[in-house]
């Protein structure tokens, strides 16, 4: 029997040095942000030892920063923090709507985005709200770092590109221009508390004529990972977002699904589903769009 | 399997304890510490009854390893009363009848103190979808929410 | 509206004597007792819903460094006899093999064997070196394949209803009552309505795993300390799963983290006897919430078919009901109170029931909350509520026009005393949520509910103190504020204020007998035990005074706390309080102490009527509760708040069964949501405020006029989700849960989607 130990580097450096140890005598570790997912599979799916590497206390990890061109957001960072910064909230309301729902308050108050992405789950909720928002992966390893676009990230169902030596440091993000706007929505059988049967991110750009000049769109809980769907986008570039416009692109997100039959919703539900939320996204992401 | 040693704060005491690296803030506070108000119903953070504030931040205690509190300030149900004087929440819980077997009540308390040291005038809405995550299975919640909108009111009127 | 009554404090709310311990963690609920050298306790569990077990060997288990005991069905008596006490009955037999199986696995998570460690994680990983060989047998898992002709046996040795003459079968029994002529009534009816429903398989959800830590002592005695709505119960069905004398047992009920009738039976307690026996340590077994879905008794899933006639005026004339209730793993379904209940609020002259108890590879069933009824309620209620859409009648009217009264022989035997179905009725056709316009969109739904409360054998001691102090000792572990409700009635019959009164739940040794808490008895059957104590009380402090004052105690009043000398006595005294008489008591003959101990008779049936307007969204199948009106008679409400808070909570867990919750299996019998993230009881946001009136008929066989309010809640609000949303939709969607997937599903098949 193998035992579990916990490793508390202050330092990228620290950090890659216990994974590159461990990975070299044959030992495995996990990375520990806010613990809300590992915390649970350690007890049920997966109790096979290990150790848990805390990236909570590496200074970068830690870090939200908005700068004129690009924005920072540390892998660490518990999504009741990010929820508190009213800034972020208002460039990008979107990414944050979909951290905002991740669990309830206790849960935000130790998960994180980064997490929620190196979970890997098809139906993590801030997935579709990053890869939407254009978010970069910033992988910390031996080399140094590098970056992988968010819909490059995933591989599969609970599977991403890290390899055992790497870690999510944090996401950055292009700070979107005048006029833009993202939101977020799921949908779930109660009003809080479960995972997304599915759900779609919507981040778009108007022109000074609210035509719409830039869109990305996301779906998660449709796909063995969350998926970006340039159709949907496409369908919304060049027009006013209109009903006409939307129907198109929720149509796109229904063709673009492929979803499995499970205790949460079958698969024409989720195909039905997952347009119906595109669509009301689409709406409030433009809406945002026009007040900014 | 080496246990590690944590010095942490709990309701304002200094404590150490050694901590077995799997084990959650949870057991940690009930099996090591002997404290047992902080109460278990599902150990994955669906009920909130474990509930506690770390750093003033309401988080799930089974969802937080023990080794994780080196260093913090952990405020458990036992610490929300103020010597032998209950909190305006723990007074209106038993005013309003917001408990019936009690199990749910101290991770409500903690969680409703969190809410109100935050935002001191919550509107109903805010209340429900802050207490979201503290499962109750007897009140149907009208009770908890009233008690939690009346300690609100008396709080405003004492501030 | 409150009955006219000069209570001073019965009908009133104040604070619970277990409160502060409560609001404070201080309260000591299953899990929280600790002590020396305890063992951590863990169950091995089946994987397969169907199995032979031809093997089980612990030797590996026993052998890992901290491991002190390993126990598996060959450990515990075979053959035992008799029939278990408590609320859901049963055999012993069947109990002993629910706790441990012996020659079968009947579900996914039926217990197989057990470790004592001396570390939860030890014992978690000793249960990983225990080796079973299983034969895999196929599962049934519902009730009509249960049913089938060819169904694989659950159980090669059940007959239904115990006749050997027949094949054996997977029902256990079936329960048939008629009156009248209901064929002739049926073809004479002007208008038939059928419907066909199913519900699922829904769990108690109370937050509280089950815990118990037990110690045996080397001659031969045992005590465990546990959360149970019945300590008398857990003390009688562990002695005979262990064949031990109940003498040899003591149970201390710590304080209960909610029940609603699914801690009225045992599990863990058995299991950790013998592990303390072999270990000859305390041993502390806790479940997790896994264990708590996957092994305890939810209640059952139904199918059913019911039928009403009616007349074009809107008599109803006659009805009909098939009910299939899953018992899980062992006989014993609420199939009888459900056949009872279903047709209660109506005076009806002909109708026929039909219900039967069915095998099914799932846990064995214990009781929910008004056992049987919400199931075959939701059906009769709905078939009325399309009744009266038929009739185009308003559904409150046509249920008036034939609802039960005073004199009315109910469905299920008894003639009626005074009942409150009729004024319910009224107060629901006045309320605002009714006589308001509903608004766009917005479906609402209305429907009655029903239970016939218990009373069954209660004791209750009330000890006088030194300075004039009471306290009450009963055996009913205090699951929503029964303590509060106790000191109510001592108070007012002592006429002493409430805050002189304490209240305690005694352990199997330090008070009399009393049966669960649960069938909502226990302010109706062991208030009633506190309220004679009470009397007894007073008889001797009237003995007292009289000595005191050296006349006859029929000389002596009892008004207000005080002995008073009876109106034209001629003596020129003082009044005695009861404090006076407490502080002399040394001096007048002793210690004065009440007792009293009853088979409760003439529990009063609570009736309820509820409604709710719904809103749906018919883009995804979601169902919003907008608002939701809940009114039941009480008798007499002891604690108000309290009272309110049961009509509350039920409303809002019968509003979870209707809309969200279901266990859902695989092919193979694996529950697939064991967990509070998918099987999903309604959070704080789900929820309205409830808006709630008590009705008060009091029941003329209680002091107080009690009729037990903790089961009706949960009953209608099941039918009055289903007709609101009929109402909102334009269909009525007959298999519940209304999730929004199934909700979804069924507007797309409308529409042809």
């Amino acid at each position: 029997m193998g035992a579990y130990a916990y490793a508390r580097p202050t330092s990228v450096e620290e950090a890659v040095a216990v994974l590159a140890s461990a990975a070299e005598a044959g030992q495995r570790t996990q990375m520990l942000a806010g613990g809300t997912d590992v915390l649970v599979q350690m007890r049920s799916v997966d109790r096979e030892p290990r150790t848990l590497v805390d990236v909570k206390h590496i200074a970068d990890a830690n870090r939200v920063e908005i700068g004129a061109d690009e924005i920072f957001v540390g892998a660490a960072v518990p999504s009741g923090i990010l929820n508190e910064n009213a800034e972020l909230k208002a460039i990008l309301p979107g990414l944050l709507e979909s951290a905002d729902l991740i669990g309830s308050t206790q849960i935000q108050g130790r998960a994180s985005i980064g997490g929620n992405l190196c979970n890997s789950s098809p139906a993590g909720d801030t997935i579709p709200a990053i890869i939407a928002a254009g978010g970069q992966c910033v992988i910390a390893g031996p080399s140094g770092t590098r970056e992988v676009a968010c819909e490059d990230f995933l591989t599969g169902v609970g599977t991403n590109v890290l390899g055992d030596t790497e870690f999510l440091l944090g996401l950055r993000f292009p700070r979107p221009p005048p006029r833009s706007g993202d939101a977020y929505l799921r949908f779930i059988p109660r009003t809080e508390m479960d995972i997304a049967v599915a759900g779609a991110g919507v981040a778009l750009t108007l022109d000074e004529g609210g035509n719409c000049v830039h869109a990305r769109v996301a779906i998660g809980a449709v796909a063995p990972t969350a998926l970006l769907v340039p159709a949907a986008g496409e369908a919304l570039v060049g027009t006013r977002v209109d009903d006409a416009a939307l129907a198109a692109a929720g149509a796109a997100c229904s063709d673009a699904a492929s979803p499995i039959t499970d205790k949460r919703g079958t698969v024409e539900y989720r195909k039905k589903v997952v347009g119906v939320l595109c669509r009301r996204a689409g709406a409030n992401a433009r809406d945002r769009a026009l007040g900014n | 399997m080496a246990k590690v040693h944590v010095t942490t704060s709990v309701n304002g005491e200094e404590r150490e304890v050694l901590c077995e690296p799997h084990q959650s803030l949870l057991d940690v506070l009930r099996d090591e510490l002997g404290m047992t108000g902080t109460k278990e119903g599902c150990a994955t953070g669906d009920c909130g009854a474990c509930s506690v504030l770390i750093d003033g931040r309401l988080v799930c205690s089974c969802l937080m390893l023990g080794v994780e509190a080196e260093g913090v300030d952990i405020t458990t149900i036992e610490g929300i009363a103020n010597g032998s004087e209950l909190h305006v929440l723990q007074r209106k819980f038993l005013e309003h009848a917001a408990l019936q077997c009690g199990i749910c009540t101290p991770g409500f308390i903690v969680a409703a103190k969190a809410l109100l040291d935050t935002n001191p005038d919550p509107d109903e809405t805010t209340i429900r979808y802050w207490l979201a995550g503290n499962l109750c299975r007897c009140t149907g919640y009208d009770k908890i929410v009233r008690a939690v909108q009346d300690a609100a009111q008396e709080l405003a009127y004492e501030a | 509206m409150a009955e006219a009554h000069d209570y001073k404090v019965v009908g009133t709310s104040p604070v619970r004597p277990d409160g502060v311990d409560k609001v404070t963690g201080r309260a000591n609920f299953g899990a929280d007792l600790n002590l020396p050298n305890m063992l951590h306790g863990k169950v091995l569990r089946s994987p397969h819903a169907h199995a032979r077990i031809h093997s089980v060997d612990v030797s590996r288990a026993l052998e890992l460094d901290g491991v002190y005991a390993a126990v598996s069905g060959a450990d515990f008596p075979s053959g035992a006899e008799g029939e278990i006490q408590g609320e859901g009955g049963g055999t012993v037999s069947d109990l002993a093999q629910n706790i441990v199986a012996r020659d079968k696995a009947l579900y996914h998570g039926h217990p197989v064997a057990a470790v004592a460690a001396k570390s939860p994680y030890i014992a978690e990983r000793a249960l990983e070196l225990i080796d079973v060989d299983y034969e895999v047998l196929p599962a049934v898992l519902d009730v009509d394949d249960a049913m089938a002709d060819g169904a694989t046996l659950i159980n090669e040795s059940l007959h239904t209803n115990g006749d050997q003459s027949k094949p054996p079968s997977n029902v256990a029994g079936i329960t048939k009552f008629e009156r009248g002529d209901v064929e002739q009534a049926f073809a004479d009816a002007d208008i038939i309505i059928e419907g066909e429903y199913r519900t699922p398989t829904a769990h108690q959800g109370y937050i509280e795993p089950h815990a118990c830590t037990a110690t045996y002592s080397e001659e031969g005695k045992a005590t465990i300390w546990c959360c149970t709505q019945g300590h008398f119960d857990v003390r009688s069905m562990t002695a005979g799963v262990l064949g031990m004398s109940v003498g040899d047992l003591k149970v201390i009920p710590s304080e209960i983290g909610g029940g609603f009738g699914g801690k009225t039976v045992i599990y863990l307690e058995p299991l950790a006897v013998k592990l303390s026996e072999i270990s000859g340590r305390p041993v502390k077994m806790v479940m997790s919430r896994e264990e708590v879905f996957r092994a305890t008794g939810p209640t059952s899933a139904t199918h059913s078919r019911v039928k009403v006639g009616a007349m074009k005026d809107g008599t109803i004339t006659a009805a009909s009901a098939w009910i299939a209730y899953e018992a899980g793993a062992f006989p014993g379904a609420p199939v009888g109170p459900g056949c009872m209940a279903i047709f209660a609020p109506y005076d009806l002259p002909n109708f026929r029931v039909e219900g039967f108890d069915v095998l099914v590879n799932k846990p064995k069933v214990a009781a929910y909350r008004a056992p049987g009824a919400p199931q075959a309620m939701y059906a009769m209620e709905s078939a009325v509520d399309d009744l009266a859409r038929e009739l185009g009648v308003d559904p409150i009217d046509l249920r008036l026009q034939n609802a039960a009264d005073e004199g009315t022989q109910a469905p299920y035997g008894p003639t009626f005393p005074p009942i409150g179905i009729k004024k319910c009725l009224e107060v629901a056709k006045a309320h605002a949520n009714y006589t308001t316009p509903k608004g766009e969109g917005v479906g609402r739904g209305i429907s009655a509910g029903f239970w016939f409360n218990i009373g069954m054998q209660s004791s209750a001691e009330v000890r006088l103190s030194e300075d004039g102090t009471v306290t009450v000792v009963e055996g009913n572990p205090d699951i929503g504020g029964t303590r509060a409700s106790m000191c109510l009635m001592a108070a007012e019959t002592l006429g002493v204020p409430y805050d002189t009164v304490r209240a305690h739940v005694g352990d199997t040794e330090s008070t009399g007998f009393c049966n669960v808490t649960g069938g909502s008895r226990t302010t109706f059957a062991t208030g009633m035990a506190v309220v004679q104590a009470c009397e007894d009380i007073i008889a001797q402090c009237k003995q007292r005074a009289a000595a005191t004052w050296d006349i006859d105690a029929d000389q002596v009043d009892w008004t207000d706390g005080e002995a008073v000398p009876k109106p034209g006595v001629n003596v020129d005294v003082k009044p005695l309080s009861l404090a006076d008489i407490a502080g002399n008591a040394g001096r007048t003959g002793g210690p004065i102490l009440g007792r009293a101990s009853l088979n409760a008779q003439g529990a009063g049936a609570s009736f309820s009527v509820n409604m709710a307007d719904v809103t749906v969204d018919r883009e995804t199948g979601k169902v919003d509760v907008v608002n939701f009106t809940a009114i039941q008679d009480a008798g007499t409400a002891i604690h108000r708040a309290y009272v309110e808070g049961q009509m509350q909570g039920g409303a809002v867990q019968g509003l979870g069964w209707a809309l969200n919750e279901e266990y859902v299996y695989d092919a193979n019998g694996e529950m697939e949501n064991a967990g509070f993230l998918d099987y999903r009881v309604p959070v704080t946001s789900d929820m309205p405020m409830i808006d709630t009136h008590i009705v008060e008929v009091p029941n003329p066989s209680h002091p107080y006029g009690v009729r037990g309010v903790g089961e009706t809640p949960i009953v209608a609000p099941l039918s009055v989700a289903a007709n609101a949303v009929r109402d909102a939709l334009g269909f009525r969607i007959p298999d519940l849960p209304l999730s929004p997937p199934n909700v979804l599903a069924a507007i797309d098949e409308r529409e042809g989607a």
